[in-house]
C-alpha cells in the first residue's frame, strides 16, 4: 500500500526529467494539474485501502464459516497458487488499461502460447526451448496487437476482440482440440517446487507484480504509461512517441500471457487449447475493482492484484463451504459491485 | 530517446530483423505435432456372416466439431469403422457446432440419396426435425448418442449412459469402502458443467449407488470439463478436507488437471475413479502407480457401432447373435467399470485425451 500513483503523472515525471523527456514548454501548461498530487496520492491509497477491507471481510467470512481451514498456511498458499496465473495476466492488462487501452486477447493468448510450447515437436527440444516459445508466441501476438492499434489506427477493443477469437482457433487447429500431455518432467516440476515452504508459481508470481511495480512507478515508461493513458494528445506534445508505447503496451501484456502460460502448462502438466478461459474478463474485473480506470491514465497495480485475490478467495471460500457454482456466481457479481461501492465511499 | 532511435544503424535493423526471423523460424519449428506411431482407431472384429460383403451402401456421417478428445474419437471411429467394409462408402460432412449448419448439411445428405444417416446432433431438439425430414424421405438415420426429441426422427438410437456411469463409479467406490469397513468415509466429487443434463444424470446415478451403501458424497464441486478448471477446483476441494477416502471425476480430460492437484497437494490417502475412460487413465490404472484405480467407461466406440448398424440397416440385415430379424431401435451401452484386473481388455478402446 506504499504506492505512489499520482495524479498527472506525466507533468510530474516532467518536473523531474525534462531534459530526458524532451519535454517542450508549452506542453507542460496542457498537462496541468487538477489536484495537488499530494492529496491525490492519498485517495488513490484509500482505494487500495479499501479493497484490503475487502479482502479481510472475506477472510473473516472464510474464517467463520470453514474455521481454522481457511487460514491454515496450505489453504493460504492454495489461493496464492490460484491466484498467481490470473495474477500474472492482470499486471499486464493493468499497463494496457492504465495507457488507455483494452486487451481481450489475453486468454486466447495463454491458450495458443500453451499449445505452441508443449506440441510435441516443442518438447523435444526440452524445457528452456518450450519457455522460449511461450514468450515469444505471446510476445509475437501482443506485437500485433500493437502495430495493428498503434500504426494501424484500428480500436483496441476490436484489434484484440479478433485476436481473441483468432488465437483461440489457431490454438485449436494446432492441438487438434486435444489436450497435449507434458512429459518434460522439468516444466511440470515447476508447480511442485516450494523454495522455503513457498511454491515457485507463487515467487514468479511475487517476481512478476515486483517488477511490474517498479517498471510502472519507478521508470521513464511507467510515467509515459500514464501520460499516453491521461492524455495521448498532450503525451505527444510533450515528446512522448506515442503509437510505439502503445505498441509496446501490448507486447508486455502478450509478454505476461507467455509468463502465465508456462506457469499453467506447469499447474496442469497440458498445454490446452481450454486454457485461459475468461481471462480476459477476470483479468479486466480485478483491474477494474483494483480501481484502475477503465478510460486510462490513472490506476493502480497493488489494487488489480488485491482485486485478483478477491476472486480466488471468494472461489476458495465457496469450495471450502461446499456451495454450489451457480451461488458463487452471483456472490462474485455482487462482490464487484460491493468492492466499487466501497471505494466511491472512501474517495467521495 | 529520440536521439538514439535516429542513430538505428542499417547494422541495428539488421540484426533486429535477424533476431526477428530468427525467432520465427524458432517458432515455426514447433507447430508440429505429428508423431511417427499413429494410434489406429477402435473396430469392432468380424464375428459373424453379416461381415460378408452385401449390397453396397453409402453411409452418411455428421458430428459436431470436436471440442475435446471424446468427440474427436467419435469422428475417427466412424471413418474407420466404415474402411473395415468393402460395401460401404463413407461419406462424412463438414463437422460443426452450429445447428444451422448441421441442418443444411443432413439436407444435403439427403439430396445426394444417401442408404442412412449416422448423426450425432450438436443439440438433440435443435437438430429433431433435419432426423425427421431424413425419416420421411425413406433414409433410416442412427441417432448417436445425443437423443433427438421423438422416435419417429430416427430408426436406432445408440449411445452411452450417463446414469449408468454414476451407478458404476457409485458401486465401486461403495464396495471399496465397504471391504476397507469404512463407516462414515469423505467422498468427494468432481462434476462436469453444472447446467448440462448429462451432468446431472451422471451425479444422480453417483447419489443412488452411494446410497445403497448408506454413504453420501461430502463435497461435490463442478468443474468445467477443462483440465484448468479440474486442476483449480480439485486443488480446492484437498484444502476443504484434510482428509479423503475416495474421489470420482465425472471426466478423463479433466481428470489430467485433478491428479495434478492431488500430486502438487502431495497427497496419496484416496483413490480416485475416473469418467468416460481415456487411454491416458487407463495405462495409469495399469501402471497403478498412482491414486486412479478405476474409470467408467462412456466409450467413444458407439460410433463404430453406429456405422456397423447404419450397414446392416440399410442392407436389410438384423444383428446375427439376435433372434430379432431386425436392428433394434434403442440401444444404450453399459457403462464398464476399469480396473487394473481387466484394463488390457478396454485398453484399446481407450480414447487418447
Amino acid at each position: 500500500m506504499t504506492e505512489r500513483t499520482d495524479d498527472a503523472p506525466a507533468a510530474q515525471g516532467l518536473g523531474r526529467r525534462p531534459a530526458r523527456e524532451g519535454l517542450q514548454a508549452p506542453a507542460a501548461g496542457r498537462l496541468g494539474l487538477r489536484l495537488p498530487a499530494s492529496v491525490a496520492g492519498r485517495l488513490w491509497e484509500l482505494r487500495s485501502l479499501s479493497l484490503v477491507g475487502v479482502l479481510v471481510l472475506l477472510a473473516i467470512a472464510g474464517v467463520v464459516t470453514s474455521g481454522g481451514n481457511f487460514l491454515s498456511v496450505s489453504n493460504v498458499l492454495n489461493i496464492l497458487v490460484s491466484s498467481s496465473i490470473i495474477g500474472v495476466v492482470t499486471v499486464g492488462m493493468t499497463f494496457v488499461i492504465i495507457g488507455g487501452g483494452i486487451d481481450l486477447s489475453v486468454g486466447g493468448l495463454v491458450a495458443l502460447a500453451s499449445v505452441w510450447a508443449t506440441t510435441l515437436s516443442s518438447q523435444q527440444y526440452g524445457a528452456w526451448a518450450m519457455v522460449v516459445c511461450a514468450l515469444l508466441v505471446g510476445m509475437g501476438a501482443g506485437l500485433v496487437n500493437g502495430l495493428l492499434i498503434a500504426y494501424g489506427r484500428l480500436v483496441p477493443f476490436i484489434v484484440t476482440l479478433a485476436m481473441m477469437v483468432a488465437s483461440r482457433g489457431l490454438a485449436e487447429a494446432m492441438s487438434g482440440k486435444k489436450t497435449q500431455l507434458v512429459t518434460v518432467q522439468s516444466i511440470n516440476n515447476i508447480a511442485t517446487t516450494n523454495v522455503f515452504g513457498i511454491p515457485l508459481l507463487v515467487i514468479i508470481f511475487a517476481a512478476v507484480v515486483l517488477v511490474g511495480w517498479i517498471v510502472l512507478n519507478r521508470t521513464t515508461f511507467g510515467r509515459r504509461t500514464f501520460a499516453v493513458g491521461g492524455n495521448t494528445e498532450a503525451a505527444r506534445l510533450a515528446g512522448i512517441d506515442v503509437r510505439r508505447h502503445t505498441a509496446l503496451l501490448y507486447v508486455l501484456s502478450g509478454l505476461c500471457c507467455g509468463i502465465a502460460a508456462i506457469m499453467i502448462i506447469s499447474l496442469t502438466t497440458t498445454g490446452s487449447s481450454t486454457h485461459g478461459d475468461l481471462y480476459e474478463l477476470d483479468a479486466i474485473a480485478a483491474v477494474i475493482i483494483g480501481g484502475t480506470l477503465l478510460t486510462g491514465g490513472k490506476g493502480t497495480l497493488v489494487g488489480s492484484i488485491l482485486g485478483a485475490l478477491v476472486f480466488t478467495t471468494v472461489t476458495n471460500i465457496f469450495v471450502l463451504n461446499n456451495l454450489a457454482s451457480e451461488v458463487q456466481n452471483i456472490a462474485k457479481g455482487l462482490i464487484i459491485v460491493a468492492a466499487v461501492l466501497l471505494q466511491r465511499r472512501g474517495t467521495t | 530517446m529520440t536521439g538514439s532511435r535516429a542513430a538505428a544503424t542499417p547494422r541495428r535493423r539488421f540484426l533486429t530483423g535477424g533476431a526477428a526471423a530468427g525467432a520465427g523460424a524458432l517458432l515455426a519449428a514447433c507447430t508440429s505435432n505429428t508423431t511417427s506411431s499413429s494410434n489406429s482407431a477402435a473396430q469392432t472384429k468380424a464375428v459373424s456372416n453379416n461381415d460378408k460383403p452385401g449390397k453396397p451402401v453409402t453411409i452418411g456421417f455428421s458430428a459436431p466439431q470436436a471440442d475435446h478428445g471424446w468427440i474427436a474419437a467419435i469422428s475417427k471411429n466412424a471413418a474407420a469403422q466404415a474402411k473395415q467394409y468393402s460395401d460401404v462408402t463413407f461419406q462424412p460432412v463438414a463437422a460443426t457446432n452450429d445447428v444451422a449448419t448441421q441442418i443444411s448439411s443432413i439436407k444435403t445428405l439427403i439430396t445426394k440419396g444417401v442408404d442412412a444417416i449416422v448423426v450425432l446432433p450438436f443439440d438433440g431438439k435443435a437438430l429433431t426435425p433435419a432426423g425427421l425430414q431424413a425419416m420421411n424421405a425413406g433414409i433410416p438415420v442412427i441417432n448417436l448418442d445425443r437423443v433427438f426429441d421423438t422416435p419417429r426422427a430416427y430408426r436406432t438410437w445408440i449411445g452411452g449412459n450417463n446414469y449408468g456411469m454414476g451407478l458404476a463409479a457409485g458401486e465401486y467406490i461403495g464396495n471399496t469402502l465397504k471391504q476397507q469397513g469404512k463407516t462414515s468415509p469423505v467422498i468427494a466429487e468432481v462434476a462436469g458443467i453444472d447446467n448440462l443434463q448429462l451432468t446431472q444424470d451422471r451425479s444422480r446415478g453417483f447419489r443412488d449407488a452411494l446410497s445403497a451403501f448408506g454413504y453420501t458424497v461430502s463435497i461435490r464441486q463442478a468443474a468445467q470439463f477443462t483440465v484448468e478448471s479440474g486442476q483449480n477446483v480439485m486443488s480446492n476441494i484437498l484444502q476443504a478436507k484434510s482428509h479423503i477416502d475416495a474421489v470420482w471425476n465425472h471426466d478423463d480430460d479433466q481428470g489430467i488437471g485433478v491428479l495434478a492437484a492431488i500430486n502438487q497437494a502431495h497427497r496419496s490417502e484416496f483413490f480416485m475413479v475416473g469418467g468416460a475412460g481415456s487411454a491416458n487413465m487407463m495405462r495409469m490404472i495399469k501402471a497403478d502407480n498412482t491414486v486412479v484405480k478405476c474409470t467408467v467407461t462412456y466409450p467413444p466406440t458407439m460410433a463404430s457401432s453406429a456405422i456397423s448398424l447404419a450397414r446392416l440397416i440399410s442392407q436389410g440385415k438384423g444383428m446375427a447373435d439376435l433372434t430379432e430379424r431386425e436392428v433394434p431401435t434403442f440401444i444404450m451401452l453399459n457403462s464398464a467399470t476399469v480396473t487394473k484386473a481387466n484394463v488390457d481388455k478396454y485398453l484399446p478402446l481407450g480414447f487418447e485425451s
